[in-house]
C-alpha cells in the first residue's frame, strides 16, 4: 500500500525546496509541491527535513505550503505511442502542455498524460493461453508507426502461465493479458511504468562489434562507431557539434533514435520537430519522425528538468532495446546536465569537486555511459538489441582538460574531436583527424574487410598515415619553405589535401552529399589513393608535378561526393581516366606492371 | 483589502543583501519596499526564505539603511512591468519608470518580468532574412528573424556603432511590416548611452524605440532586472502587437560582473573565475527570449554586445553565450587598427541560423554556395599571407599569391564599408562574385558548376 505522507515547505532557493515533517518518505520519491502541485523529486533526507528538486519555476512559492509525496520514484511510462513524441525532461509531451496551458509560453503546475490514454491499438497476440511466459517474453505486437512493431513484453519480474490473452483494440490501460503467477493472477497491459535512475535489466551483455553506419564518410571510414559503443563530441561552440548529432540522427541506421536536447537552444530543437517529418529514412523511404523520440528541455526550461531529461531518454531507449532493437541515443549537451549537477549540489551547500562541479560528477557519467551497449535481451526467444550512446560535450573555452571532458573521456570508446580552426575554414563536420580516435576501429576494420576483399584496414591506414606526413611536411614548410620538399613529398601534401576536401569534407546541407553509403565511401578514398599511387609512379618515371595537378580528372575527382547513389558506377569509370590521363604524361614506356594490373 | 504588514526586523546586511527575520506569508521572488528612515523607498526582490528569514536583494543598493528604523513591506507580487503601445518614443530607466520627462504610462497590463520559458513546440523556425545592409553580415553570416546573434567585441572598438547602423539599417526584403527596436543599457556610460540617444533621434527612429537604460553609475543590482524588462516589453511588442521587434542588449558583460557581485554576497560556490555556477541557465533565460511563435505575425530578435575581457573568447561571458546564441559576430582589432569599418572578423563569426534563411526566393541560389567559397578562399589567402610574413613573397605558389591577393581585396572591398552605406544584398553578393575572379576556377570547389557559368563566366569574359 502506498502511504501518503504530508510535510511543508520551510525553505525555498531557487529550485530547490527543503520540507519538512516528511518523516518515511524515500529518496528519490516524486512529490508535489506547493498549492500549484509543481513536480519535483526528493534527493536529500536528514531526519525529517528533505531536500527537493524541483521540475518547474519555484517563484511564488512560500513557507508552510504543503509538500505531498507520491510514494513512487520519478518514473516513465512506456508503452504504445512514444514514438513521434515531443516530451519535455520529466516526459511531458509538449503539444499537451501547449493545450493545457494555452498559451506558446510553459506555465506552471501542468499536469498531462505522457502516452495518450484514448487512443486505441489493435493488439495482436503472438503466444496461445496456456504458455509459460517470465520477464521480458513477448506477449503481442502492436504496429506503433509503419517502421516499428512495437513489442509488448511481459514486464520484468513477472513469471507464470498465461491465463487470458485476446486480440483486439485497447487502450494502454486496458489488460491485454492475465498471467497466473506464484503469487496470484497479474493484469498486463500495454502501459508500463519504470524508474528513471534504475537501468532495465538484460540476460546478458555483448561486446559491440557490429557497425553503426553514419553516412558521414570521416565517421564511417576514419573513426567508426560500433552498435552499442559509447562516443563522445566534444568541441567549442561553433565547431559544429550539434549539425554532428543531427546528422547522426537522421543517417545511423538505428531502427530507433531518441534524441535528449538538454540545456541546449529552443530553436535547434523546433528546427529537429519540423525537419525530421520531411526527411526521408534512407533505407525505408519512411519519414525519419516514424522512428524518432524527441526530448527537449531547452536551456531556459527549469534545470532540474534538465538533470531528469538524460534519465528519461536512456529509460526510452532500454525499452526498445529490449523488443530487440537497434537505438541510437543522442544527448546534446551533457555539459549542461553536469551544470544542472553542479547547480543543485551548490544549493544542497554540498563539498565541491573540480571547478564547482560536484565529486560525484565522474559516477553519474559512468553509469550513464555504461547503460549503452549491445545485449541479449530477457525473454525466450534471445533477441539482440543495442544502445549506442553519442555525447556531446561543451568544454568551456574548447579546453578538453576540464572535469565533464575528462571524466567522459574516461567512459567512451569513440573520441570525435572538433576543432575550431578546422570549422573557421569552413571544413565540416569539423572533427580533428588527427586527434580523434575509435577504439572500435580494429574490430570493426575486420567487418569491412570480409565485404571489401579485405582492403579496407589497408586503405584507411594509408589514408590516415597520408594525413599523419602532411602534417610532419607542413611543419617543414612553415620553417623552410615549400621548395625544400621533393616532387614526391608535394605530391603527398596534394593527396592528402584531396582526402581532406574531397573525401572528409561532407557537406550536411546538400541534398546528395549528406549521406554517403559505405559502396560509395569505399569507392571514393579507393579513387583517390590509386590516383595517388600512379602519379607517385609516374613521377618516378619523370613525369613533372605540375602537370599531374593540372589533369582535368583532378576535377571530377572533387566532385565525387555529389554522385548520386544510384548512379556509383560513374566513380569506378574514374580509374580507367586517371590512368589514361597520367599515362599521357609519361615520356615512353607506361606503368609498371603493379599500378597497370590493378585496372 | 489589508494592507500589507511592516517588518522592522532587519538583521543582516552585506552588500545588496538584506535579511529580514520573522516574516510571514512570503514568497519566493516575490517584490518588496523598502522605506528608509527618511522616507526613501527603494524596491528589492527575496532570493530565499529559510522558515521566518527571508533574503532579500535590494536593487538600488544598500546604502543608508539600518536595521533600526527602516521598514520592510511584502508586495505579494513578483517585479512586473506595465505595458502600453505607447511605450515606443519613450526611455525608461532600469526599474521601468521613465526618465525622459514625460507622462507615465497608462498600462495596458502589467506582465512579469521573469516570463515563461517558450514551449519549443510552439517555436516557428526562424528563416526570414533581415537584411542590415552590412556585407559582413549579409553576405556572410546572415541574420535571420527569431534569431540571437551576438557581437563579441572588445573595449575600444566600433561595436556600438555597428549595432546603431543595424538598428538604423535592418529590413526584411519585401514587407513593410511594423518595425519596433528595443534597447537595453546595463552599465554603460553616459556617453555610450547618449550616442544611441542622439543617433535614434537624429534619424527618427526613436519614435519606434523604446529605451531602458541603466548607466554605469546606477545601481548595478539593477543591471538584473534591466534587460528582464526590455524582453518583457519586447514580448509584448512582438506576440501581442504583431511587431518584429529587434533587442539591442548592451553591455553582456556589465550584467554579468552585477550577477557575480550578487553571488559572491550569497557566498555560493564559485564556478570559472568567480562567476556562479548557474551562469549558463542565467543567460539562457535571456538569451532564449528571442524567437518566433507558431500564428503569431511578430518576432523577437537579438542583438547583444558584449565586450570580451582581454579579447579573449575563452572567457566564460563570451563562452556561454556563444553555446547559447546563435552564432556570433566577432570584431577583430587587427582590422580595426588597419582602419577598416566594420572590423568584422569573418572566419570565426558564425550565423547559425543562415542556412534557412538564404537561397532562392529568400535571397538568391547562389548565396550559399558563394558564401562558403568567399569563406574557404579567404581562409586560404590569409594562411598565405601568413607563410609571406615567415618566408618572403618568393616562397608562395602562383595559387598561394592570387590567394593572398584575393584576402586584401576581400578586406578592402568587402569587408570595408562606410557607417551610411546600405548595401543591398544583390550588391553584397555581385560583390563577392567580382572577388572570385582573383582566383583561379580550378580552385572553386564550393561552388556548383551552373553558378559559375551563370555568374563567374560572364565576368571573366569581360576581364
Amino acid at each position: 500500500m502506498e502511504k501518503i505522507i504530508k510535510g511543508a515547505i520551510a525553505k525555498i532557493s531557487g529550485p530547490l525546496v527543503v520540507a519538512e515533517g516528511m518523516t518515511g518518505a524515500s529518496m528519490y520519491d516524486v512529490v508535489r509541491v506547493g498549492e500549484l502541485g509543481l513536480v519535483g523529486e526528493i534527493i536529500e533526507l536528514k531526519g525529517d527535513l528533505a531536500s527537493i528538486q524541483v521540475y518547474e519555476e519555484t517563484s511564488g512559492l512560500k513557507p508552510k505550503e504543503p509538500v505531498v509525496s507520491t510514494g513512487a520514484p520519478l518514473s516513465v511510462e512506456l508503452g504504445p505511442g512514444l514514438i513521434e513524441q515531443f516530451y519535455d525532461g520529466v516526459q511531458r509531451p509538449l503539444a499537451l502542455i501547449e493545450q493545457a496551458a494555452q498559451s506558446p509560453f510553459i506555465t506552471r503546475g501542468i499536469h498531462v498524460p505522457s502516452l495518450p490514454r484514448d487512443k486505441k491499438w489493435h493488439f495482436k497476440p503472438v503466444v496461445e493461453m496456456g504458455t509459460e511466459v517470465e520477464g521480458g517474453d513477448v506477449l503481442g505486437i502492436v504496429k506503433e508507426t509503419v517502421l516499428v512493431d512495437h513489442k509488448i513484453m511481459v514486464p520484468p519480474g513477472v513469471k507464470g502461465k498465461v491465463k487470458e490473452i485476446k486480440e483486439g483494440e485497447f487502450t494502454v490501460e486496458e489488460p491485454i493479458a492475465v498471467i497466473g503467477t506464484e503469487n496470484g493472477d497479474v493484469e498486463v497491459a500495454m502501459l508500463q511504468r519504470w524508474p528513471v535512475r534504475l537501468p532495465r535489466p538484460v540476460a546478458r551483455r555483448l561486446p559491440p562489434n557490429v557497425p553503426l553506419v553514419t553516412g558521414q564518410r570521416v565517421v564511417d571510414t576514419f573513426f567508426p562507431m560500433a552498435r552499442g559503443g559509447a562516443a563522445c563530441v566534444p568541441g567549442p561552440f561553433g565547431s559544429g557539434k550539434t549539425v554532428i548529432q543531427h546528422q547522426l540522427a537522421k543517417w545511423a541506421d538505428a531502427e530507433i533514435v531518441v534524441y535528449v536536447g538538454c540545456g541546449e537552444r529552443g530553436n535547434e530543437m523546433t528546427d529537429v520537430l519540423l525537419e525530421f517529418p520531411e526527411l526521408e529514412d534512407p533505407r525505408s523511404g519512411q519519414p525519419l519522425m516514424k522512428r524518432t523520440v524527441l526530448i527537449a528541455n531547452t536551456s531556459n526550461m527549469p534545470v532540474a528538468a534538465r538533470e531528469a531529461s538524460i534519465y528519461t531518454g536512456i529509460t526510452i531507449a532500454e525499452y526498445y532495446r529490449d523488443m530487440g532493437y537497434s537505438v541510437a541515443l543522442m544527448a546534446d549537451s551533457t555539459s549542461r546536465w553536469a551544470e544542472a549537477l553542479r547547480e543543485i549540489g551548490g544549493r544542497l551547500e554540498e563539498m565541491p569537486g573540480e571547478e564547482g562541479y560536484p565529486a560525484y560528477l565522474g559516477t553519474r557519467l559512468a553509469s550513464f555511459y555504461e547503460r549503452a551497449g549491445r545485449a541479449i535481451c530477457l525473454g525466450k526467444d534471445g533477441r539482440e538489441g543495442s544502445i549506442s550512446a553519442i555525447g556531446a560535450v561543451s568544454p568551456p573555452g574548447g579546453d578538453l582538460s576540464e572535469p565533464v571532458s575528462q571524466n567522459t573521456l574516461r567512459v567512451t570508446k569513440v573520441f570525435w574531436g572538433l576543432d575550431a580552426s578546422l570549422a573557421y575554414q569552413r571544413h565540416f563536420p569539423a572533427i580533428n583527424w588527427l586527434l580523434s580516435y575509435s577504439l572500435y576501429a580494429e574490430s570493426l576494420g575486420e567487418y569491412w574487410d570480409d565485404r571489401y576483399d579485405g582492403e579496407w584496414s589497408k586503405m584507411r591506414t594509408q589514408a590516415m598515415s597520408l594525413l599523419e606526413e602532411e602534417d610532419r611536411l607542413k611543419e617543414i614548410v612553415r620553417l623552410v619553405g615549400i621548395d625544400a620538399l621533393s616532387k614526391e613529398e608535394r605530391m603527398i601534401l596534394e593527396t592528402a589535401k584531396s582526402i581532406r576536401e574531397d573525401f572528409l569534407h561532407q557537406n550536411a546541407f546538400h541534398e546528395v552529399d549528406t549521406y554517403a553509403s559505405m559502396d560509395k565511401q569505399f569507392k571514393m578514398l579507393k579513387t583517390i589513393l590509386y590516383f595517388h599511387e600512379l602519379s607517385m609512379d609516374a613521377l618516378k618515371k619523370g613525369a613533372l608535378l605540375n602537370d599531374i595537378l593540372k589533369l582535368e580528372v583532378r576535377e571530377k575527382i572533387a566532385r565525387m561526393r555529389y554522385v548520386s547513389e544510384d548512379r556509383l558506377e560513374d566513380i569506378d569509370k574514374l580509374e580507367p581516366e586517371i590512368k589514361r590521363q597520367i599515362e599521357g604524361l609519361l615520356p615512353e614506356g607506361g606503368f609498371s606492371d603493379v599500378a597497370a594490373e590493378r585496372v | 483589502m489589508l494592507l500589507p504588514k511592516e517588518y522592522k526586523t532587519i538583521s543582516d546586511l552585506s552588500g545588496p543583501l538584506v535579511v529580514v527575520e520573522k516574516v510571514e506569508d512570503v514568497r519566493y521572488d516575490e517584490l518588496v519596499e523598502i522605506e528608509l528612515g527618511n522616507g526613501e523607498i527603494r524596491r528589492g526582490r527575496v532570493l530565499e526564505i529559510a522558515k521566518d528569514r527571508a533574503l532579500v536583494q535590494i536593487f538600488e543598493g544598500t546604502t543608508g539603511i539600518d536595521v533600526q528604523s527602516t521598514k520592510v513591506r511584502f508586495t505579494g507580487k513578483v517585479l512586473t512591468l506595465p505595458v502600453s503601445k505607447d511605450m515606443l518614443g519613450r526611455i525608461f530607466n532600469g526599474r521601468g519608470e521613465p526618465i525622459d520627462g514625460g507622462a507615465p504610462i497608462i498600462p495596458e497590463k502589467k506582465l512579469d518580468i521573469n516570463g515563461y520559458p517558450m514551449n519549443p513546440y510552439s517555436r516557428d523556425y526562424p528563416s526570414e532574412f533581415i537584411q542590415t545592409g552590412i556585407s559582413t553580415i549579409d553576405g556572410m553570416n546572415p541574420m535571420v528573424r527569431g534569431q540571437k546573434l551576438p557581437i563579441f567585441s572588445g573595449s575600444g572598438m566600433p561595436h556600438n556603432r555597428i549595432a546603431a547602423q543595424v538598428a538604423r539599417q535592418a529590413t526584411v526584403l519585401g514587407e513593410h511590416e511594423d518595425f519596433a527596436v528595443v534597447f537595453a543599457a546595463m552599465g554603460i556610460t553616459f556617453e555610450e548611452a547618449s550616442f544611441f540617444m542622439e543617433d535614434f533621434r537624429r534619424t527618427g527612429s526613436i519614435e519606434r524605440t523604446v529605451m531602458f537604460v541603466n548607466l554605469a553609475d546606477d545601481p548595478a543590482i539593477e543591471r538584473i532586472t534591466t534587460p528582464r524588462l526590455a524582453l518583457t516589453c519586447a514580448e509584448y511588442l512582438a506576440f501581442e502587437h504583431d511587431y518584429q521587434v529587434l533587442v539591442i542588449l548592451t553591455d553582456l558583460t556589465n550584467y554579468c560582473e552585477a550577477l557575480r557581485e550578487i553571488s559572491a554576497a550569497r557566498k555560493e560556490v564559485p564556478g570559472r573565475r568567480g562567476y556562479p555556477g548557474y551562469l549558463y541557465t542565467d543567460l539562457a533565460t535571456m538569451y532564449e527570449r528571442a524567437g518566433r511563435l507558431k500564428g503569431k505575425k511578430g518576432s523577437i530578435t537579438q542583438f547583444p554586445i558584449l565586450t570580451m575581457p582581454e579579447d579573449d573568447k575563452t572567457h566564460p561571458i563570451p563562452d556561454l553565450t556563444g553555446y547559447i546564441t546563435e552564432g556570433q559576430i566577432i570584431l577583430s582589432r587587427t582590422l580595426h587598427r588597419k582602419g577598416i569599418y566594420p572590423p568584422v572578423d569573418v572566419l570565426p563569426s558564425l550565423s547559425r541560423l543562415k542556412d534557412k534563411g538564404i537561397g532562392k526566393g529568400k535571397t538568391r541560389e547562389d548565396h550559399a554556395d558563394l558564401m562558403n567559397q568567399l569563406f574557404a578562399a579567404y581562409a586560404r589567402g590569409k594562411e598565405a599571407k601568413e607563410l609571406a610574413t615567415i618566408l618572403g613573397e618568393g616562397a608562395l605558389t602562383e595559387e598561394d599569391k592570387a590567394f593572398a591577393k584575393f584576402a586584401d581585396e576581400f578586406e578592402n572591398t568587402y569587408v570595408r564599408q562606410g557607417e551610411y552605406e546600405n548595401r543591398t544584398i544583390e550588391e553584397t553578393l555581385e560583390k563577392g562574385w567580382d572577388l572570385l575572379t582573383l582566383i583561379p576556377v580550378s580552385e572553386l570547389k564550393r561552388v556548383r558548376d551552373e553558378y559559375i557559368e551563370k555568374y563567374l563566366k560572364p565576368r571573366l569574359e569581360k576581364k
